[in-house]
Protein backbone atom coordinates (compact mmCIF):
# COMPACT_ATOMS: atom_id res chain seq x y z
CA UNK A 1 0.00 0.00 0.00
CA UNK A 2 1.21 3.58 0.01
CA UNK A 3 -0.51 7.48 0.75
CA UNK A 4 -2.03 7.04 -2.58
CA UNK A 5 -3.75 3.90 -2.37
CA UNK A 6 -4.89 4.90 0.57
CA UNK A 7 -5.57 8.64 1.94
CA UNK A 8 -7.51 11.46 0.15
CA UNK A 9 -7.59 14.63 0.57
CA UNK A 10 -10.71 16.85 1.93
CA UNK A 11 -10.45 18.87 -1.14
CA UNK A 12 -10.96 15.46 -3.13
CA UNK A 13 -13.64 14.28 -1.26
CA UNK A 14 -15.52 17.59 -2.17
CA UNK A 15 -14.52 16.88 -5.64
CA UNK A 16 -15.92 13.47 -5.79
CA UNK A 17 -19.11 14.26 -3.64
CA UNK A 18 -21.58 12.91 -6.86
CA UNK A 19 -19.10 10.77 -7.96
CA UNK A 20 -20.62 7.10 -8.39
CA UNK A 21 -18.71 4.25 -6.61
CA UNK A 22 -17.63 6.17 -3.95
CA UNK A 23 -19.19 5.42 -0.38
CA UNK A 24 -18.31 8.43 2.59
CA UNK A 25 -18.84 6.43 5.66
CA UNK A 26 -18.43 8.07 9.08
CA UNK A 27 -17.22 6.45 12.27
CA UNK A 28 -16.86 8.35 15.17
CA UNK A 29 -16.06 8.28 18.86
CA UNK A 30 -19.13 10.28 19.40
CA UNK A 31 -21.87 8.08 17.75
CA UNK A 32 -24.16 11.04 18.11
CA UNK A 33 -21.38 13.59 15.86
CA UNK A 34 -22.66 12.61 12.19
CA UNK A 35 -26.76 13.26 13.64
CA UNK A 36 -25.25 16.62 14.40
CA UNK A 37 -24.00 17.14 10.35
CA UNK A 38 -21.99 15.52 8.31
CA UNK A 39 -20.63 15.36 5.11
CA UNK A 40 -23.07 15.25 1.89
CA UNK A 41 -24.26 11.58 1.40
CA UNK A 42 -22.16 10.56 4.00
CA UNK A 43 -24.05 7.16 5.50
CA UNK A 44 -23.10 6.48 9.27
CA UNK A 45 -21.38 3.38 10.86
CA UNK A 46 -21.93 3.26 15.30
CA UNK A 47 -18.87 1.33 16.10
CA UNK A 48 -20.59 0.45 19.67
CA UNK A 49 -23.38 -1.32 17.82
CA UNK A 50 -22.63 -1.54 14.15
CA UNK A 51 -19.23 -3.14 14.71
CA UNK A 52 -19.39 -4.94 18.07
CA UNK A 53 -21.36 -8.11 19.33
CA UNK A 54 -23.71 -7.27 21.65
CA UNK A 55 -22.78 -10.05 23.83
CA UNK A 56 -19.38 -11.16 23.57
CA UNK A 57 -16.41 -8.80 23.14
CA UNK A 58 -15.82 -9.42 19.99
CA UNK A 59 -16.47 -8.05 16.19
CA UNK A 60 -19.51 -8.81 14.24
CA UNK A 61 -18.88 -12.15 12.46
CA UNK A 62 -18.83 -12.35 8.94
CA UNK A 63 -22.44 -12.60 8.07
CA UNK A 64 -23.03 -9.97 10.52
CA UNK A 65 -21.02 -7.60 8.71
CA UNK A 66 -22.40 -9.17 5.35
CA UNK A 67 -25.58 -8.18 6.38
CA UNK A 68 -24.27 -4.54 7.70
CA UNK A 69 -23.03 -3.56 4.77
CA UNK A 70 -25.88 -4.92 2.19
CA UNK A 71 -28.58 -3.27 4.05
CA UNK A 72 -26.27 0.01 4.38
CA UNK A 73 -26.34 -0.27 0.61
CA UNK A 74 -22.01 -0.88 0.28
CA UNK A 75 -21.24 -3.05 -2.32
CA UNK A 76 -17.97 -4.96 -2.79
CA UNK A 77 -16.33 -2.43 -5.64
CA UNK A 78 -17.21 0.55 -4.40
CA UNK A 79 -14.56 2.88 -2.90
CA UNK A 80 -14.98 3.18 0.78
CA UNK A 81 -14.23 6.48 1.92
CA UNK A 82 -13.76 6.81 5.92
CA UNK A 83 -13.74 9.67 8.36
CA UNK A 84 -14.51 10.27 12.00
CA UNK A 85 -13.67 13.06 14.61
CA UNK A 86 -11.03 12.29 16.72
CA UNK A 87 -8.27 12.77 14.51
CA UNK A 88 -9.92 9.47 12.47
CA UNK A 89 -9.23 7.38 15.47
CA UNK A 90 -12.72 4.83 14.99
CA UNK A 91 -12.16 6.24 10.89
CA UNK A 92 -9.16 4.44 11.28
CA UNK A 93 -10.24 1.66 13.17
CA UNK A 94 -13.13 0.75 10.46
CA UNK A 95 -10.29 0.79 7.91
CA UNK A 96 -8.53 -1.38 9.81
CA UNK A 97 -11.85 -3.53 9.72
CA UNK A 98 -12.90 -3.42 6.62
CA UNK A 99 -9.41 -5.01 5.72
CA UNK A 100 -10.20 -7.27 8.16
CA UNK A 101 -12.69 -8.40 6.20
CA UNK A 102 -11.55 -8.06 2.63
CA UNK A 103 -12.54 -5.30 1.59
CA UNK A 104 -10.16 -4.11 -1.67
CA UNK A 105 -10.92 -0.32 -1.52
CA UNK A 106 -10.99 1.44 1.30
CA UNK A 107 -9.28 5.06 1.91
CA UNK A 108 -9.12 7.40 4.69
CA UNK A 109 -9.83 11.31 4.41
CA UNK A 110 -6.95 12.75 5.56
CA UNK A 111 -7.77 14.67 8.72
CA UNK A 112 -10.86 13.59 9.53
CA UNK A 113 -14.17 15.33 10.77
CA UNK A 114 -11.73 17.91 12.16
CA UNK A 115 -9.50 19.23 9.03
CA UNK A 116 -13.16 19.11 7.20
CA UNK A 117 -14.32 21.16 9.90
CA UNK A 118 -11.87 23.41 10.25
CA UNK A 119 -11.78 24.36 6.41
CA UNK A 120 -15.41 25.45 7.25
CA UNK A 121 -17.00 22.80 4.30
CA UNK A 122 -20.38 22.38 4.41
CA UNK A 123 -22.09 19.45 6.88
CA UNK A 124 -25.27 18.49 6.34
CA UNK A 125 -28.23 16.52 8.72
CA UNK A 126 -29.65 15.21 5.35
CA UNK A 127 -29.94 11.12 5.59
CA UNK A 128 -29.04 10.25 2.11
CA UNK A 129 -30.81 7.20 0.91
CA UNK A 130 -28.74 4.08 -0.72
CA UNK A 131 -30.14 1.14 -2.36
CA UNK A 132 -29.81 -2.25 -0.37
CA UNK A 133 -26.90 -4.54 -1.62
CA UNK A 134 -25.76 -8.02 -1.65
CA UNK A 135 -22.04 -7.71 0.36
CA UNK A 136 -19.89 -10.67 0.59
CA UNK A 137 -17.21 -10.42 3.25
CA UNK A 138 -14.21 -12.63 3.61
CA UNK A 139 -13.32 -14.84 5.97
CA UNK A 140 -11.29 -12.42 8.52
CA UNK A 141 -7.45 -11.61 7.58
CA UNK A 142 -5.51 -13.46 10.84
CA UNK A 143 -2.50 -11.65 9.45
CA UNK A 144 -3.56 -8.57 10.27
CA UNK A 145 -5.02 -8.89 13.77
CA UNK A 146 -3.20 -10.43 17.35
CA UNK A 147 -5.11 -11.31 20.18
CA UNK A 148 -3.38 -12.04 23.95
CA UNK A 149 -1.80 -15.07 23.95
CA UNK A 150 0.13 -13.73 20.58
CA UNK A 151 1.11 -10.18 22.59
CA UNK A 152 2.43 -11.88 25.60
CA UNK A 153 4.72 -13.91 23.38
CA UNK A 154 5.70 -11.06 21.67
CA UNK A 155 7.22 -9.29 24.90
CA UNK A 156 11.21 -9.38 23.86
CA UNK A 157 10.53 -10.90 20.67
CA UNK A 158 8.83 -8.62 18.25
CA UNK A 159 8.14 -4.71 18.01
CA UNK A 160 5.43 -3.77 20.85
CA UNK A 161 4.40 -0.50 20.06
CA UNK A 162 2.15 1.20 22.51
CA UNK A 163 0.49 4.28 21.44
CA UNK A 164 -1.38 5.27 24.09
CA UNK A 165 -0.07 8.81 25.49
CA UNK A 166 2.90 8.58 27.99
CA UNK A 167 1.10 9.36 31.19
CA UNK A 168 -1.27 6.38 30.58
CA UNK A 169 2.21 4.28 29.43
CA UNK A 170 3.40 4.89 32.45
CA UNK A 171 0.65 4.17 34.38
CA UNK A 172 -0.16 7.98 35.60
CA UNK A 173 -3.52 7.65 33.48
CA UNK A 174 -5.74 4.64 32.96
CA UNK A 175 -7.62 6.06 29.84
CA UNK A 176 -7.38 9.41 27.86
CA UNK A 177 -7.91 12.27 29.06
CA UNK A 178 -11.08 12.96 27.93
CA UNK A 179 -12.84 9.76 29.66
CA UNK A 180 -13.16 9.03 33.41
CA UNK A 181 -10.53 7.71 35.07
CA UNK A 182 -11.57 4.90 37.00
CA UNK A 183 -11.23 1.97 35.70
CA UNK A 184 -11.22 -2.11 36.72
CA UNK A 185 -7.61 -2.98 35.14
CA UNK A 186 -4.07 -2.59 35.84
CA UNK A 187 -2.09 0.41 34.87
CA UNK A 188 1.25 0.35 33.17
CA UNK A 189 2.26 -1.45 29.56
CA UNK A 190 3.31 -4.96 28.00
CA UNK A 191 7.37 -4.90 29.45
CA UNK A 192 9.77 -3.93 26.37
CA UNK A 193 6.86 -1.92 24.35
CA UNK A 194 7.83 0.91 22.87
CA UNK A 195 5.81 4.69 23.75
CA UNK A 196 4.87 6.32 20.62
CA UNK A 197 1.82 7.91 20.97
CA UNK A 198 -0.27 7.80 17.82
CA UNK A 199 -0.45 11.34 17.93
CA UNK A 200 2.94 11.64 17.07
CA UNK A 201 2.00 10.49 13.13
CA UNK A 202 -0.51 13.47 13.09
CA UNK A 203 -0.60 17.10 12.56
CA UNK A 204 -3.01 19.37 15.02
CA UNK A 205 -5.46 19.04 12.13
CA UNK A 206 -5.23 15.79 12.02
CA UNK A 207 -3.30 15.24 8.85
CA UNK A 208 -0.92 12.57 8.72
CA UNK A 209 2.75 13.60 8.83
CA UNK A 210 4.63 13.21 5.62
CA UNK A 211 6.38 9.51 4.84
CA UNK A 212 9.90 11.06 6.32
CA UNK A 213 8.80 12.32 9.10
CA UNK A 214 6.71 9.16 10.03
CA UNK A 215 10.19 6.64 9.32
CA UNK A 216 12.30 9.30 11.32
CA UNK A 217 10.02 9.24 14.24
CA UNK A 218 9.52 5.28 13.97
CA UNK A 219 13.11 5.00 13.21
CA UNK A 220 14.01 7.20 16.15
CA UNK A 221 11.95 5.32 18.56
CA UNK A 222 13.72 2.07 17.89
CA UNK A 223 10.95 0.44 15.85
CA UNK A 224 12.98 -2.25 13.95
CA UNK A 225 11.03 -2.71 10.70
CA UNK A 226 13.05 -6.03 9.99
CA UNK A 227 10.54 -7.43 12.56
CA UNK A 228 7.27 -8.20 12.79
CA UNK A 229 5.01 -5.37 15.02
CA UNK A 230 2.24 -5.88 16.92
CA UNK A 231 0.23 -2.11 17.75
CA UNK A 232 -2.12 -1.67 20.98
CA UNK A 233 -3.22 1.23 22.79
CA UNK A 234 -6.51 1.42 25.41
CA UNK A 235 -9.33 -0.95 23.36
CA UNK A 236 -7.56 -0.97 19.80
CA UNK A 237 -9.25 2.28 18.19
CA UNK A 238 -5.50 4.54 18.37
CA UNK A 239 -3.50 1.47 17.26
CA UNK A 240 -5.46 1.59 14.09
CA UNK A 241 -4.35 4.78 13.60
CA UNK A 242 -0.67 3.55 14.06
CA UNK A 243 -1.30 0.42 11.97
CA UNK A 244 -2.49 2.64 9.51
CA UNK A 245 0.36 4.32 9.35
CA UNK A 246 3.40 1.52 9.24
CA UNK A 247 1.37 -0.95 7.22
CA UNK A 248 -0.64 1.28 4.56
CA UNK A 249 1.72 4.74 4.75
CA UNK A 250 4.88 3.32 5.70
CA UNK A 251 4.79 -0.42 3.65
CA UNK A 252 5.96 -2.50 6.86
CA UNK A 253 5.74 -6.16 5.96
CA UNK A 254 3.99 -7.62 9.22
CA UNK A 255 2.11 -5.11 11.55
CA UNK A 256 -0.67 -6.48 13.33
CA UNK A 257 -3.36 -4.74 15.50
CA UNK A 258 -4.65 -5.74 19.31
CA UNK A 259 -7.70 -5.07 19.53
CA UNK A 260 -7.83 -6.53 23.19
CA UNK A 261 -5.16 -3.86 23.67
CA UNK A 262 -5.27 -2.38 27.65
CA UNK A 263 -8.87 -3.38 28.79
CA UNK A 264 -7.88 -6.67 28.12
CA UNK A 265 -3.92 -6.89 29.18
CA UNK A 266 -4.08 -4.95 32.28
CA UNK A 267 -7.20 -7.34 33.41
CA UNK A 268 -4.96 -10.86 32.69
CA UNK A 269 -4.18 -12.36 35.42
CA UNK A 270 -0.52 -13.40 35.94
CA UNK A 271 1.25 -11.52 33.01
CA UNK A 272 4.31 -9.07 33.50
CA UNK A 273 3.57 -5.42 33.81
CA UNK A 274 5.86 -2.82 33.73
CA UNK A 275 5.70 0.91 35.12
CA UNK A 276 7.29 4.34 33.89
CA UNK A 277 8.47 5.75 31.51
CA UNK A 278 11.01 2.91 30.15
CA UNK A 279 9.84 -0.15 28.37
CA UNK A 280 11.63 -2.43 30.71
CA UNK A 281 12.65 -5.86 30.57
CA UNK A 282 11.27 -9.24 29.20
CA UNK B 1 -10.26 31.30 35.76
CA UNK B 2 -9.14 28.57 38.28
CA UNK B 3 -12.25 27.83 40.60
CA UNK B 4 -14.55 30.08 39.11
CA UNK B 5 -18.14 28.14 39.01
CA UNK B 6 -20.35 30.86 37.28
CA UNK B 7 -21.68 29.58 33.76
CA UNK B 8 -19.49 26.32 33.83
CA UNK B 9 -20.30 22.98 32.71
CA UNK B 10 -22.52 21.08 34.88
CA UNK B 11 -20.72 18.63 36.86
CA UNK B 12 -23.66 16.20 37.44
CA UNK B 13 -22.93 12.40 36.89
CA UNK B 14 -19.13 13.45 37.61
CA UNK B 15 -17.16 11.95 40.46
CA UNK B 16 -15.46 15.38 41.18
CA UNK B 17 -13.70 13.75 44.01
CA UNK B 18 -11.86 11.59 41.78
CA UNK B 19 -11.01 13.00 38.87
CA UNK B 20 -8.61 16.26 38.21
CA UNK B 21 -11.56 17.69 36.12
CA UNK B 22 -10.06 20.82 33.72
CA UNK B 23 -13.14 22.24 31.73
CA UNK B 24 -14.27 25.16 30.44
CA UNK B 25 -15.66 27.29 27.58
CA UNK B 26 -14.45 28.60 23.89
CA UNK B 27 -15.43 31.81 22.85
CA UNK B 28 -14.88 34.59 19.73
CA UNK B 29 -15.77 38.01 21.53
CA UNK B 30 -18.60 36.78 23.66
CA UNK B 31 -20.15 34.00 21.38
CA UNK B 32 -19.48 30.53 22.18
CA UNK B 33 -17.57 28.71 19.62
CA UNK B 34 -19.56 25.17 18.71
CA UNK B 35 -16.48 23.83 16.51
CA UNK B 36 -13.49 24.03 17.95
CA UNK B 37 -11.12 21.58 19.59
CA UNK B 38 -9.85 21.82 22.28
CA UNK B 39 -6.30 19.81 22.58
CA UNK B 40 -4.79 18.48 26.27
CA UNK B 41 -0.81 18.76 25.94
CA UNK B 42 1.38 17.18 29.13
CA UNK B 43 4.25 18.62 30.92
CA UNK B 44 6.58 17.84 28.26
CA UNK B 45 4.12 19.27 25.10
CA UNK B 46 2.81 16.19 24.50
CA UNK B 47 -0.89 15.01 23.14
CA UNK B 48 -3.11 13.34 26.00
CA UNK B 49 -6.26 14.08 24.64
CA UNK B 50 -8.82 16.30 22.53
CA UNK B 51 -12.46 16.82 22.46
CA UNK B 52 -14.65 18.89 20.06
CA UNK B 53 -16.50 21.74 21.42
CA UNK B 54 -20.25 21.13 22.18
CA UNK B 55 -22.84 23.69 20.87
CA UNK B 56 -22.93 26.14 23.89
CA UNK B 57 -18.86 25.79 22.96
CA UNK B 58 -17.63 23.93 26.38
CA UNK B 59 -15.33 21.21 26.79
CA UNK B 60 -14.21 19.17 29.70
CA UNK B 61 -11.12 16.67 30.14
CA UNK B 62 -10.28 14.44 32.94
CA UNK B 63 -6.43 14.87 33.59
CA UNK B 64 -4.37 14.08 36.29
CA UNK B 65 -2.36 16.07 39.00
CA UNK B 66 0.28 18.73 37.59
CA UNK B 67 0.89 21.59 34.85
CA UNK B 68 -1.46 21.02 31.40
CA UNK B 69 -1.74 23.06 28.26
CA UNK B 70 -5.05 23.26 26.23
CA UNK B 71 -4.49 23.98 22.75
CA UNK B 72 -7.24 25.35 20.68
CA UNK B 73 -8.08 25.51 17.76
CA UNK B 74 -11.06 26.98 15.90
CA UNK B 75 -11.98 27.92 12.11
CA UNK B 76 -10.27 30.74 10.75
CA UNK B 77 -8.26 31.39 13.78
CA UNK B 78 -4.96 31.17 14.87
CA UNK B 79 -4.17 28.06 17.86
CA UNK B 80 -4.37 29.31 21.48
CA UNK B 81 -2.20 27.81 24.10
CA UNK B 82 -3.43 28.49 27.61
CA UNK B 83 -1.77 26.98 30.41
CA UNK B 84 -3.83 25.17 33.26
CA UNK B 85 -2.92 23.18 36.66
CA UNK B 86 -5.03 20.52 37.83
CA UNK B 87 -5.55 18.68 40.86
CA UNK B 88 -8.05 15.32 42.35
CA UNK B 89 -11.11 16.74 43.39
CA UNK B 90 -10.91 19.83 42.20
CA UNK B 91 -12.37 21.46 38.75
CA UNK B 92 -10.28 24.13 37.13
CA UNK B 93 -12.55 26.15 35.00
CA UNK B 94 -10.54 27.95 31.99
CA UNK B 95 -12.24 30.63 29.50
CA UNK B 96 -10.23 30.39 25.99
CA UNK B 97 -10.61 33.48 24.03
CA UNK B 98 -9.93 32.72 19.88
CA UNK B 99 -9.53 35.64 17.65
CA UNK B 100 -12.30 37.04 15.98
Amino acid sequence: MSRENSLVTAQWVEDNLDTDGIVLIEVDEDTTAYDKGHIRGAIKLDWTTDLQDQVRRDFVDRAQFEALLSERGVSNDDTVVLYGGNNNWFAAYAYWYFKLYGHQDVKLLDGGRKKWELDSRELTDELPSRAATTYTAQEQDSSIRAFRDETVAAIGVKNLVDVRSPDEYAGRLLAPAHLPQEQAQRAGHVPTSINVPWSKAANDDGTFKSDEELREIYGAAGLDDSKETIALCRIGERSSHTWFVLKELLGHQSVKNYDGSWTEYGSLVGVPVALGDEPGEA
Amino acid sequence: MCGAKEGGLSLDGVNVAKEAVIQGQVLRGEEPVSNAYVRLLDRSGEFTAEVPTSASGHFRFFAGDGEWTLRTLAPKAEPVDTRVVAATGSVAEVQVLVSA
